[in-house]
């Protein structure tokens, strides 16, 4: 079905895509299904939301937003990592991380994906969503922060997935995908990923009635800790990747990862001390807040021991980075990537949204723990997130590997090798 | 249903003022006839009051008909969900009136019946008040040190001093901006309101407001029938959707057409100041003349359009 004659146009690149997400060994759909049941219980508990309104979480008048918006946040950065491989990739034509920079784009278009899902999740009433088409609805460009935000996540979404399947339909016909093509849209990109995440931060930082959030280091702040959390999620999911498959994943690439992460956390932890120390050294009612996330507020301390537990991890990966030898012990590097992303979502999460709200403006304190139906819907998402890429991994590998092959690349002679059953790598003949 | 016996009266009181409103608008009566008679021969929440109430525009977009077919959308709405007959009306803002309040802090005793009258005039859920009046020590107006649920036996307490807040209406309001699809924006006469029907429930307006004056419908609004203000207007007091914000709107529906807001007239100490800004005669225009009035979080810049002021 897929000879030399088969694989021309774009039906046959599309049937050969869902053909090899069809396709796959037990591991490969014992993982699918896992993610579908967690899908599914985040579905139907959505409908229970729909059904009875936005109740059913724990957010209120005062803490009017909550573990959605939180986790948009962290997502949002993570997405705009992306150009931590497109940036060597495309601009210094590091080849071993131009093997992987379509997995890159991937995850940036899945946590996208998420981040829109989880803005869409928070709305009390998503029957109206299109109010924000421009033209058919009534959309407040440029005034709200958040009318921009859906400009930039939606071109965001598009610019990655415009660059990537160009790339991978190439490919798919043994071309050598034109620079004149891709180039100029991998620029705007590059400069879009960092807008959307500037975009978010100014969502948070133009309330000028919420010091925590009111000040113009948290854009900085975001871009800083995205560049960590964005890249040790890369790093984590090319290993899996290398080990489920025998798509060539070079380990430069995990540790030029490392190395971006190493620094992205020096820059975060050394933003965080630098609010630490502004709100504190004079504390006046603008501390108010950073009181509560830090060290608890009038005996309420339910996020403090999640701050510093991030704090925590961060040192300790930050640590691990900076050591060469600790570095370069794959056990280590991969606990410090993995403390790195649990140490970002509670910090860019929970631990920035949150404390935007307790105290209030006027001084009330009302304590948010996110509620079992928000943490379903919220893992259905991250599951979500997880299928999508997944499945497009799946269909993206096996045109690389192939269009590898084609081209005998000298560096990797065993490259996309089949041997393993989860590994159907190459054309079904 | 229960109520059924005055739901009904109040059915042929209103009835004449329907027929009137629809001769005044003389051609389009007939289009009037026709919504009528869908309407009874579905009986009711129809599929064609959802399909119009999904595709409704924007308050400020909408024609003359399609408004009048919307206010009658949801008086019927109303009639079936609480089985009372209200009128929603949409009077335009008057010209050449700005409106503003000031409260005097010093004859506010913490009753709080600004809070219950405003809850019985808007029709709002009975777990939501626009109003809120904060316990403080006397001199203190540091709201954050503020007691928002004081709840002693007699009022005002000994040493304390009682301070109520709500809707700032301000000048210059960052709800407003914040807003992705202008579902909240300033009228003529000043009032920053809502529509209702368009808010898509991001409650990012509710992140901006510095007041803390914005409330959002969580689930259905807690309404008892039986206590429905049956008076009402499209920016203001009609039964609220849910998932959607609402706030304070100066009690659009009275103060358009020349009442005192229902906190006003509520307050038994006189502490309440409304009115006219752009009448130079108006008690509020005196109380800005003559007495040392401050606004809240005036250097956010927000202009709020109430103000405070003390006798002593």
């Amino acid at each position: 079905m897929t000879d030399n004659n088969g694989h021309t146009g774009l039906w046959a690149f599309l049937r050969d895509g869902v053909h090899e997400i069809l396709h796959g060994g037990r591991c490969y759909w014992m993982w699918v299904c896992f993610l579908l049941v967690f899908m599914t219980i985040g579905f139907l508990v959505y409908l229970y939301q729909i059904t009875n309104g936005l109740l059913v979480t724990n957010m209120t008048n005062q803490v009017s937003w909550g573990f959605y918006i939180s986790n948009f946040t962290f997502l949002v950065g993570v997405a705009a990592a992306a150009i931590m491989l497109a940036v060597p990739a495309y601009i210094f034509d590091r080849k071993d991380i131009k093997d992987v920079v379509l997995m890159g784009d991937t995850m940036a278009v899945a946590a996208v994906a998420m981040a829109i899902l989880f803005v869409v999740v928070d709305l009390g009433r998503p029957d109206r969503i299109w109010h924000l088409i421009p033209t058919i609805g009534k959309f407040h460009f440029p005034e709200s922060l958040l009318a921009w935000d859906v400009v930039v996540l939606n071109g965001y979404i598009l610019l990655n997935l415009g660059i990537s399947s160009y790339i991978l339909y190439q490919h798919y016909h043994d071309r050598e995908p034109k620079k004149s093509r891709y180039f100029p849209i991998v620029i705007i990109a590059i400069f879009w990923a960092i807008s959307i995440h500037t975009v978010t931060a100014f969502l948070y930082s133009s309330n000028s009635g919420r010091p925590i959030w009111n000040n113009a280091l948290l854009a900085p702040r975001f871009i800083a800790s995205a560049f960590a959390s964005g890249p040790a999620i890369m790093a984590i999911g090319l290993q899996i990747i290398r080990g489920m498959t025998n798509y060539p994943v070079s380990q430069s690439v995990i540790n030029h990862l490392a190395i971006v992460t190493s620094i992205a956390l020096q820059v975060t932890l050394f933003f965080i001390g630098a609010e630490i120390f502004t709100e504190f050294y004079n504390e006046g009612e603008h501390a108010a807040s950073a009181r509560y996330l830090f060290f608890g507020l009038h005996g309420h301390t339910a996020l403090t021991p999640w701050i510093w537990t991030a704090i925590l991890l961060l040192l300790i990966a930050v640590t691990i980075f900076m050591i060469h030898r600790t570095r370069n012990n794959p056990i280590l590097m991969n606990t410090a990537f993995v403390f790195t992303v649990i140490g970002i979502w509670i910090e860019k999460g929970m631990g920035l949204v949150i404390p935007g709200f307790v105290p209030t403006p006027i001084g009330e304190i009302y304590e948010y723990v996110p509620s079992i139906a928000e943490i379903m819907i919220t893992l259905g998402i991250w599951a979500f997130g997880l299928l999508f890429f997944t499945i497009m991994a799946k269909a993206a590998l096996p045109i690389q590997c192939r269009y590898m092959r084609q081209y005998s690349d000298p560096r990797h002679p065993d490259a996309c090798a089949i041997n393993s059953n989860d590994a159907k790598i190459s054309r079904t003949d | 249903m229960s109520n059924g016996g005055p739901a009904k009266m109040k059915t042929d009181n209103a009835k004449p003022a329907r027929r009137h409103f629809l001769k005044k608008l003389g051609g389009l009566a007939a289009a009037g006839g026709v919504a009528t008679a869908t309407h009874a021969a579905w009986g009711g929440h129809t599929l064609s009051d959802t399909f119009a109430d999904f595709f409704q525009q924007h308050y400020r977009e909408m024609s003359d008909i399609e408004i009048r077919e919307t206010l009658e959308r949801i008086e019927r709405k109303a009639k079936n969900r609480y089985g009372v007959d209200i009128r929603c009306k949409d009077t335009a803002a008057i010209e050449g009136v700005l409106f503003g309040y000031a409260i005097n802090v010093s004859k506010c005793r913490g009753y709080r019946d600004c809070v219950h009258a405003c809850v019985k005039e808007n029709n709002l859920s009975r777990d939501t008040q626009y109003i809120r009046v904060l316990e403080l020590d006397r001199d203190n107006l540091n709201l954050h040190e503020g007691d928002h649920y004081y709840n002693s036996d007699t009022v005002p307490v000994e040493g304390k001093h009682y301070f109520p807040m709500q809707c700032m209406h301000c000048d210059n309001p960052p709800c407003v901006k914040a807003c992705p699809v202008e579902a909240t924006w300033t009228e003529p006469d000043g009032i920053v309101v809502v529509d209702y029907d368009w808010c898509i429930g991001c409650r990012y307006c509710m992140a901006a407001c510095p007041y803390q004056a914005r409330h959002f419908n969580w689930g259905y609004p807690k309404l008892p029938a039986e206590e429905i203000t049956t008076e009402t207007h499209y920016l203001g007091n009609r039964p609220r959707p849910r998932g959607v914000v609402e706030k304070c709107h100066f009690c659009i529906q009275r103060t358009r057409e020349g009442r005192q807001p229902a906190c006003q007239e509520a307050c038994p100490s006189g502490a309440r100041v409304f009115g006219n800004l752009l009448d130079p005669n108006s008690e509020i225009r005196y109380v800005l003349e003559n007495k040392a009035v401050f606004r809240l979080k005036e250097d956010l810049g927000t202009e709020p359009k109430f103000w405070y002021f003390r006798d002593r």
